[in-house]
């Protein structure tokens, strides 16, 4: 499939820009854009650089080693595939259901993952840009220049990062790369005094996170009109839903998918079932793969996931205080859908609300600190486990031989999905920002806006933050360096 | 064979009225006077003092093979195997001194590149000896360049797991099996580099030995070679053996843990 200024029809004599890296994201990605002697951009690309391989080295490795040894894809949501990783070994192991105490144990991690990593995201990586304006002094739009005038919101973007990597550390063993999710189970429960730490702040983590659905309300409305047009693109949407009654639930439940006016694509498709939905696509220019829903096609599967998908996928959130503010999200499209990549990060903050609401909950629950662990039953030769990580639908997807080892291993990770919608927002902000102007770090930073918005983890792996310098290139047709800025080195 | 100590006194804790009473010779460890009784090792008079030297080959059950070098000493001048070399009246020994924990050093970071040692997605990590031993030695990095040997698992046998990666060439498995077991199931194989650790069977898999899970050599390993299967990652964080405390203590002889 290719897609308006994805590929330049005669890139020959065409002005190349790029931005390398692109700053306060995940991991390591770039931009490149071709502009003509009129400076109006031909052709956008972003891409990603980096290389993995995960799904060929986990070949040949015992399948109890895969859930610790998968999460090394990442240092910001490793519990996501630690999670998805173990939910397709219970199949493995036939631990359907797993105990009660397993479960919520497992939830208690993947929820304190998702509150840490929306809190990250919101107050470190992007506030900069919402608070003081995308083309604003570079020298200030960083989080050290949001903690000199905004004190307050910086520490609270800390404390609810702090409190959500407690979560994980209780339920895990560690904050980062922990060991507590095993296939059939989980390995510990919570001790008295574990459950009593995080039940003394997670009031406060509710208010705070109530006050940064509030802010970026605020910041919403502020906006206007930017804020709504943004980037903005329309497209389907996935996401993983309660089978029994449609609620958003991060941790299980089954695929559904709406089109870009919001009616129902498709609904209630088992998360084992998910090849018959999905298929990828490769591109010479990218090592990150392009998937697409198989019944609509190249041109048209594509799709969004993550916060802004969850959100309007379901049919409510079950805790009050973020079903009241999915409510107003909604209400402030005036009965439409959603498809401002701003938008993501108010569905971001809602969730976080929910994540709150939900830890805060289970800290009641006697269940975390005693019962059943693991559960083993009939075995089998191939499990998928799917999970609604910070940034998406996240697919795992494995078959292990009688002898133990895996023999085969897809992963289809969050920010994979949203590869289509990423480059679609950048190309829609690059053709109305940059055209035929003499382009500086404040438009250039333009880009980067719209593809934080979607949150991605390019690489799963590496997290640089304000340390990485951003370098754009000025290369002639023939190749020769025209110009070069760079900053923040 | 492992002994259990009442530590009494002050200078040397791991020894009881008996030890002092029979004890009449004595050599000095980095300045401490080490009794010992005729026949002993100076690392198992060290430990019976409650002076911990560092090892991964030499095991309390078996008699010293003096093959990993790790339990170095300076004695009079010349650097040897304490786990090998009988203590002697009146020796001067080093052990914790700066060139002989370099010396060990190397030789840990040798074995770390030498073979694949994954710690992270290691379910022997936490109660890895020679992990445990790189801590102690404070080694940050591998140091030199890794070999990443090709080292092929065999996942044969229905309830063992051989993962050759991480293999240090201790011979403990060797020694268990042919010599408590009677079996023989594993052998070193070539020499110098080419070394490695074999399986003795015709097709050369563990599913055609006659090892069983409860063998002592099926239980030995001091890294993550020889595994149980489907046990991988179920003790947590915090108890996991070298969690808490470091092998340096738990390898003296009342904290045995092997």
């Amino acid at each position: 499939m290719t897609f308006q200024l994805e590929t330049a029809s005669n890139p020959k004599g065409l002005r190349r820009i790029a931005i390398e890296p692109v700053s306060r994201v995940e991991g390591h990605g770039k931009v490149t854009l071709l502009l003509d002697d009129a400076g109006d951009v031909q052709q956008v690309r972003l891409h990603i650089v980096e290389f993995r391989g995960f799904e060929k080295f986990i070949q040949g490795r015992p399948y109890w080693e895969v859930p610790v040894m998968v999460q090394r894809l990442c240092g910001i949501c490793p519990v996501s595939h630690h999670l998805a990783a173990s939910k397709a070994m219970d199949r493995i192991v036939g631990a359907l259901p797993l105990s009660r105490s397993a479960e919520k144990l497992r939830r208690l991690m993947h929820y304190g993952q998702m509150l840490q990593s929306h809190a990250l995201h919101f107050f470190h990586l992007s506030s900069p840009d919402l608070l003081f304006g995308f083309g604003s002094d570079v020298a200030k739009r960083n989080i050290v220049g949001v903690a000199q005038a905004y004190p307050e919101i910086a520490v609270q973007g800390v404390k609810l990062r702090k409190f959500g990597q407690e979560a994980i550390r209780v339920t895990s063993g560690k904050r980062v790369h922990g060991t507590g999710s095993i296939p059939g189970g989980i390995n510990k429960h919570l001790t008295v005094d574990e459950r009593d730490t995080l039940k003394k702040d997670a009031d406060q983590m509710v208010t705070w996170s109530q006050g940064a659905v509030d802010l970026i309300h605020k910041l919403a409305l502020d906006g206007g009109e930017e804020f709504r047009e943004f980037g903005h693109f329309e497209s389907k949407m996935m996401s993983l839903v309660r089978p029994e009654d449609g609620a958003l639930d991060f941790y299980g439940g089954v695929l559904r998918g709406r089109n870009a006016d919001g009616s129902i694509l498709f609904d209630g498709v088992s998360d084992q079932k998910y090849h018959d939905l999905i298929r990828e696509e490769v591109k010479s220019w990218s090592y990150m793969k392009f998937p697409y829903l198989i019944s609509e096609g190249k041109e048209d599967g594509w799709y969004k996931v993550g916060p802004l998908a969850r959100v309007q996928n379901c049919d409510f959130i079950p805790s009050p205080l973020a079903e009241a503010e999915r409510k107003t999200f909604i209400a402030a499209r005036g009965g439409g859908v959603w498809h401002s990549p701003l938008a993501y990060h108010w569905a971001r903050m809602i969730e976080m609300l929910h994540s709150a609401e939900v830890i805060r909950d289970l800290l009641d629950d006697p269940d975390l600190m005693e019962g059943e662990l693991t559960r083993h039953g009939v075995r089998a030769s191939e499990g998928v486990g799917i999970i609604e990580a910070p940034r998406g639908t996240l697919i795992h997807h494995y078959q292990v031989g009688h002898d133990d080892l895996v023999t085969m291993c897809n992963l289809i990770v969050s920010t994979t999905h949203n590869n289509q919608p990423m480059n679609e927002a950048v190309r829609r902000v690059a053709r109305r920002y940059l055209n035929g102007r003499t382009i500086t770090e404040g438009l250039l930073n333009h880009i980067e806006v719209a593809i934080r918005c979607f949150d991605p983890c390019l690489s799963c792996a590496t997290h640089a933050l304000g340390k990485m310098p951003l370098i754009v290139e000025l290369i002639d047709a023939d190749g020769t360096l025209v110009d070069k800025m760079v900053k923040n080195d | 064979m492992s002994q259990s100590f009442t530590p009494i006194g002050q200078e040397m804790p791991g020894l009881d009225q008996w030890d002092v009473r029979h004890m009449s010779q004595s050599f000095t460890l980095d300045g401490a006077e080490v009794p010992f009784t005729p026949g002993q090792s100076i690392l198992e008079a060290a430990r019976n003092a409650g002076i911990y030297i560092p090892h991964l080959c030499w095991h309390p059950d078996f008699p010293a093979h003096g093959s990993c070098k790790l339990c170095v000493v300076k004695v009079n001048g010349r650097h040897v195997s304490s786990c090998a070399t009988p203590a002697a009246a009146g020796i001067e020994v080093k052990s914790n001194s700066p060139e002989i924990r370099e010396e060990r050093k190397v030789l840990l970071q040798m074995l770390f590149v030498e073979g694949n040692h994954f710690c992270p997605s290691c379910e022997k990590s936490g109660g890895c000896e020679l992990q445990a031993q790189a801590y102690d030695h404070e080694i940050m990095t591998p140091h030199y360049t890794l070999f990443y040997p090709d080292r092929p698992v065999d996942a044969s046998h229905p309830d063992l797991l051989l993962d050759f990666n991480r293999c240090i060439f201790c011979e403990l498995c060797v020694r268990a099996s042919r010599d408590v077991d009677g079996k023989s199931v594993f052998a070193l194989s070539e020499r110098g580099i080419h070394k490695h650790l074999v399986v003795s069977s015709e097709s050369g898999r563990l599913a055609d030995t006659d090892i069983d899970p409860s063998d002592k050599a099926a239980n030995i390993c001091p890294v993550g070679v020889i595994l149980h299967k489907r046990q991988g990652f179920t003790v947590p964080y915090g108890q996991r053996a070298y969690d808490e405390t470091p092998i340096s203590e738990q390898g003296l002889p009342n904290k045995e843990t092997v």
